[in-house]
């Protein structure tokens, strides 16, 4: 409480600029610890706002006007708040207040650590047991004759970024991991990601090697070498540089580099071209400000989304998970992805390559899972790129919203293919910001591990696990034909779109029963409910109940037809 | 005229056929007076395509040695290719099509011919009329009346038999505010707001000329219209400009003077060649395939078509908003009246009124705005944006709306009675028809032709049984609340069901629609039981 000067001000006006208010409310704002809080005067309504002091991304300062002085802050989930406090005075205080309460210096600072609900051991050990990696590595069928796990990094020994339990080859000894880790990028030696059983092929990432102009390393080829031999159909495997060439080749000035393809037998090198987290950085800014233009044209919204980039960018990230899911589901080949330091581009390519390969991680429990393996696990710097603490604004990038936001073109070119809905996405993207809970911070699991964050905060999959009936796709049916198999989306680029729902919370300020999703899921409880009545009425002998589903894909509903269905579905008129 | 003195070849065998979402298929080609046929010689799977040759909108052939490949652009997107052996036929297969896909006379159409079995042409031709619409409308009754002055369309070639004009105007009168209007389309009204008795009327812009020709008539007329009310608006869909200038060739505007209490709103909007332009780089850009996502958004603003979207349902935005938020009657009128003029006037009512919503409902309006009050269906849609003959009075109006209605078919999915397959069938539909529908440029046209009486309904086909539950929309809630659409560009998106129709994207949100409507089926089974 010591930074809050001024912890309650009264006559404030309040506009939510992002929810497409019109008119702003007049009420009283309170400063606490956490949370900047805005009560609305209207006895009727008495509405809320809060506004978790880790969301917001900057405050700013207009200059005073008639009425009174102004701040306007500018949020991490893209929601804009204008403040208009009477007194000079106080909106100084609070200026000061939210400048250093919204940058905190250290992570006891933050929410999932200040903050202690009384919740008792149990339950948070428990919490974080929800995900377990190694229920999904068995579930791809890892590890077997090919893939082993390997105790070389216990205790963070070979990489302090990566988790300490991982695959790799089982011919890969701990002299060539060693040896190989010492030849990559902050010692990140290839180690699996995805393995595809039903083509034996696997997504490996790594970081770049340091070769230099002609540098190379005997237990980093051996370690390529023993990727390769680790997938029975193949006799070469890609290595996918997920950097523009030309960064790629300006990193062996550096004594950093690609892999040169005559020291490595066997390789396929193949550049992709998605840009560094600077670009996306100011790509981002410049989208944020198209979805934050007052009245514009046409011609100005379509020029602002084409100046920004950024669904160029956006494109860039899917054809590199494209280009790995076809590898390893149509040719069979194994990938090595990587990028610089292996925690950004390559944790995006990996992760939508998953998406693509595999129905699991477009359920629920899977994208969770996913997020676990390819992004926390692996050592994505979280607290760095999303701004946890105060720190090097150059560190901070948006590279989860682009992975997210894949997802979510792909969810739109695929609607019945995903069990999640926008909501879910949305969900993840706040609370990668938000620190709500304490998994996404810190920068890899060492971290985590030194911080004790397993006794001090919750993980945040049991809370969106619980409320997964909001987050349900009521599309989604795992027995229609996008739903199975590989992904195979198209990638040209009038498949894009604004991520409206992210950018712009307008949408959301829609009447909520003008939403399909709405509807049907209400729709499907309801048929939910009617069918086990139906069922507990019948006693139908187990497994009879779902032939409401399998037996109702009619081209047409002619009136016979259905009619005939109806007959069908009821099967016993005489139990009513 | 004998379709056959222009097949020398009329079948083809070993073919292949190569279009979108299929793999090639070989078989026989067949050319008849109206269609393209082409069956599958596979044991096993008879596929087959019929192609009216009216949807062809531009033919390519390629000769190399002694076989062709002709390239078939249709006007619904499709683009077909079909590899044919040997030169002579290729190029006579070609030359059929080029000349039987856009043969001009009316009454050698296929629709004069099409006789399908579960349809009769005793059956009862069309939804709606202006006598129907009156008769439904009892609070029209002490102020407006039936008029059939034009019953011989010698006032109005391009307008129905029957108008509504208001009570206190005489035939007499009309005819001389008609000589005051282009094209004789006086002011008549299309639209009554039962909820403030409120309306809204259409005509074409009147004759002022250079030296402001006044018509005490006209003035009367619409005075007639506001009687006891303060005032009415006049929404123009040029710019004031654009209506200034027209008083050079004859035309013009009302103006204050002579109007006092009227007042005029200007609200430029694109029509004829530029609105056919608009679509033919639309249509260039979603065939672009390269992977460059800066030349796809530039191409896309290039177009101005989603700027024409915009432009198209903000005004009717403003329209709806004079008569239902501020209580005022309306004119609305551009030049010529039979374009911009039905764009705005019909999605205005979409947004207002409840009874349009519904799939008869709006088929009914569609029906009154469009088809009887004389937008020039043969002339506006005689080619889609692929065809190479020189552009004529061709125009996209039609197709504009049917996009407009989606953005809120979109916005409000649970608000229309009808589904997106509708509005493509619509879309289709327009160039090229089985149906009678859409023939000829007015009711007057369709009457010496015999339309009805020869020639099949679509709207009534398309609420046949067998149809509709296609072409409902399962999640329909009626609702009496206005539906104001967001004309905010992030709001408006690319009509993908229509532009890219023929893509793998397209069929997956099909997939979508359709397991909707199962699951809506499935559920109004259970709980019926």
């Amino acid at each position: 409480m010591e930074h809050i000067r001024t912890p309650k001000v009264e006559n404030v006006r309040l506009l939510d600029r992002s929810s497409g208010q019109r008119k702003a409310s007049t009420g009283t704002l309170y400063l606490s610890a956490t949370h900047t809080i805005f009560v609305e005067n209207n006895p009727e309504t008495r509405k809320e706002t809060w506004v978790l002091h880790s969301m917001v991304n900057s405050v700013e300062r207009p200059p005073t006007i008639p009425a009174g002085s102004q701040l306007i802050l500018h949020c991490k989930d893209f929601r804009v708040y204008q403040i208009l406090i009477p007194q000079e005075r106080d909106c100084l205080d609070v200026h000061t207040s939210l400048v250093r309460l919204s940058r905190p210096e250290k992570y006891s600072e933050l929410y999932c650590l200040s903050f202690n609900p009384n919740v008792n051991k149990e339950d948070r050990e428990e919490s974080w047991n929800f995900i377990d990696l190694m229920t999904d590595y068995k579930r791809m069928g890892v590890p077997n004759n090919l893939w082993v796990a390997t105790a070389a990094n216990s205790e963070y020994r070979v990489c302090d970024t990566y988790p300490s339990e991982l695959f790799v080859p089982k011919s890969a000894t701990p002299a060539i991991i060693v040896g190989s880790s010492r030849f990559r990028s902050r010692g990140r030696f290839p180690a699996l990601s995805y393995f595809h059983q039903d083509t034996l092929a696997a997504v490996c990432r790594c970081s770049q090697p340091l070769s230099g102009f002609s540098g190379r390393c005997q237990e980093d080829e051996m370690m390529l070498q023993a990727v390769m031999k680790s997938n029975p159909g193949s006799d070469f495997i890609y290595v996918v540089d997920t950097r523009p060439k030309l960064n790629a080749m300006a990193n062996r000035a550096a004594g950093k580099g690609y892999e040169n393809e005559d020291h490595y037998t066997n390789i396929k090198l193949q550049f992709i071209g998605i840009e560094n987290i600077h670009v996306m950085r100011s790509s981002q800014q410049k989208i944020i400000d198209v979805g934050e233009m007052r009245s514009p044209s046409m011609t100005d919204f379509l020029w602002g989304l084409e100046n920004s980039g950024w669904l160029k960018h956006i494109k860039a990230i899917l054809d590199a998970g494209v280009f790995i899911a076809r590898a390893v589901a149509d040719e069979g080949v194994s990938v090595l992805v990587h990028c610089s330091d292996g925690w950004d581009r390559t944790a995006q390519a990996c992760s939508v390559a998953s998406i693509l390969l595999n129905p699991f991680y477009r359920t629920i429990k899977g994208l969770m899972v996913l997020i676990e393996r390819d992004w926390v696990s692996f050592g994505h710097k979280f607290s760095h790129r999303y701004a946890h603490l105060d720190g090097d604004p150059k560190e901070v990038s948006p590279v989860i919203d682009q992975f997210l936001e894949c997802v979510w073109q792909l969810s739109e070119q695929f609607p019945c293919a995903f069990e999640f809905n926008e909501r879910f996405l949305v969900a993840i993207h706040t609370h990668v910001y938000s620190c709500h809970f304490g998994t996404f911070l810190g920068n890899c699991q060492k971290e985590r591990r030194d911080m004790r964050l397993r006794e001090r905060s919750h993980s945040v999959w049991p809370q969106l696990w619980k409320d997964r009936a909001e987050y349900t796709n009521p599309l989604y049916k795992a027995e229609l034909s996008q739903t199975q198999g590989v992904l195979r989306p198209n990638t040209t680029p009038y498949c894009f779109k604004m991520w409206k729902g992210l950018y712009n919370h307008m949408e959301k300020s829609t009447p909520p029963r003008q939403s399909p999703a709405d509807f049907l899921s209400a729709v499907r409880e309801e048929s939910q409910q009617l069918e086990e009545e139906l069922t507990n009425h019948q006693e139908v002998p187990p497994g009879g109940t779902a032939h409401h589903h399998l037996g109702s894909r009619q081209e047409d509903s002619s009136p016979d037809r259905e009619a005939n269905h109806v007959g069908a579905d009821q099967g016993s008129e005489e139990d009513d | 005229m004998e379709f056959s003195e222009h097949i020398k070849t009329a079948n083809v065998e070993d073919v292949v056929l190569r279009q979108p979402l299929h793999p090639p298929s070989r078989g026989t080609l067949c050319i008849t007076g109206h269609h393209l046929l082409f069956s599958d010689r596979e044991e096993g799977s008879s596929r087959q395509l019929l192609l009216l040759l009216r949807n062809i909108d531009a033919v390519e052939k390629r000769i190399s040695g002694s076989s062709g490949t002709i390239t078939i652009k249709c006007k619904d997107m499709r683009v077909l290719h079909l590899d044919i052996p040997g030169m002579e036929q290729c190029l006579n297969i070609a030359h059929s099509i080029e000349t039987l896909s856009c043969l001009d006379g009316v009454a050698a159409m296929y629709p004069f011919f099409y006789r399908p079995s579960d349809l009769s042409l005793q059956n009862q031709w069309g939804l709606s009329s202006t006598e129907k619409y009156y008769s439904q409308m009892k609070e029209l009754h002490n102020r407006w009346r039936l008029s059939s002055v034009n019953r011989d369309y010698s006032v109005c070639p391009s307008y129905p038999p029957a108008v509504i004009i208001p009570q206190n105007t005489d035939d007499d009168m009309l005819k001389k505010v008609a000589k005051f209007r282009q094209g004789g389309r006086f002011p008549a009204l299309c639209y009554y707001h039962r909820k403030n008795g409120m309306v809204i009327l259409r005509s074409s812009q009147p004759l002022t000329g250079a030296n402001r020709k006044r018509c005490r008539e006209d003035e009367h007329l619409l005075q007639a219209v506001i009687d006891g009310s303060d005032k009415g608006y006049i929404i123009d869909t040029r710019s004031s400009q654009q209506a200034q200038q027209a008083r050079m060739t004859g035309g013009g505007f009302e103006s204050k003077s002579s109007y006092s209490h009227w007042k005029r709103l200007h609200r430029q909007m694109e029509r004829g060649k530029a609105l056919q332009e608009s679509l033919i780089k639309l249509v260039e850009a979603c065939g672009d395939e390269s992977h460059n996502m800066d030349r796809w958004l530039s191409k896309l603003e290039n177009s101005k078509w989603l700027s024409h979207v915009q432009t198209a349902l903000s005004t009717a935005g403003l329209l709806a908003e004079c008569v239902e938020r501020d209580g005022h009657s309306v004119l609305v009128h551009g030049s010529e009246g039979t374009d911009s003029t039905l764009l705005i006037s019909t999605l205005a009512q979409l947004i207002m009124d409840p009874c349009c919503r519904t799939l008869e409902g709006f088929l009914a309006l569609l029906e009154r705005e469009w088809v009887q009050a004389g937008h020039p269906f043969q002339q506006r849609c005689a080619h889609f944006a692929y065809s190479h003959a020189r552009l004529q009075q061709e125009s996209p109006v039609f197709l504009l709306m049917l996009d407009c209605v989606w953005q809120l078919w979109r916005q409000f999915p649970l608000a229309l009675g009808f589904s997106e397959a509708l509005l493509l069938r619509l879309a289709t539909e327009a160039y090229a028809s089985d149906y009678g529908t859409f023939l000829c440029n007015s009711h007057q046209e369709r009457c010496a032709l015999g339309v009805t009486e020869n020639t099949h309904c679509l709207f009534q086909a398309l609420l046949r049984p067998t149809e509709r539950d296609y072409y409902s929309n399962p999640l329909y809630e009626p609702t009496e609340l206005a539906i104001w659409p967001s004309v905010h560009p992030q709001s408006l998106q690319l009509w993908r069901g229509f532009f890219l129709r023929w893509t793998q994207q397209a069929r997956q949100l099909e997939e979508a629609q359709e397991e909707i409507r199962n699951m809506v089926i499935e559920w109004g089974k259970m709980a019926l039981s």
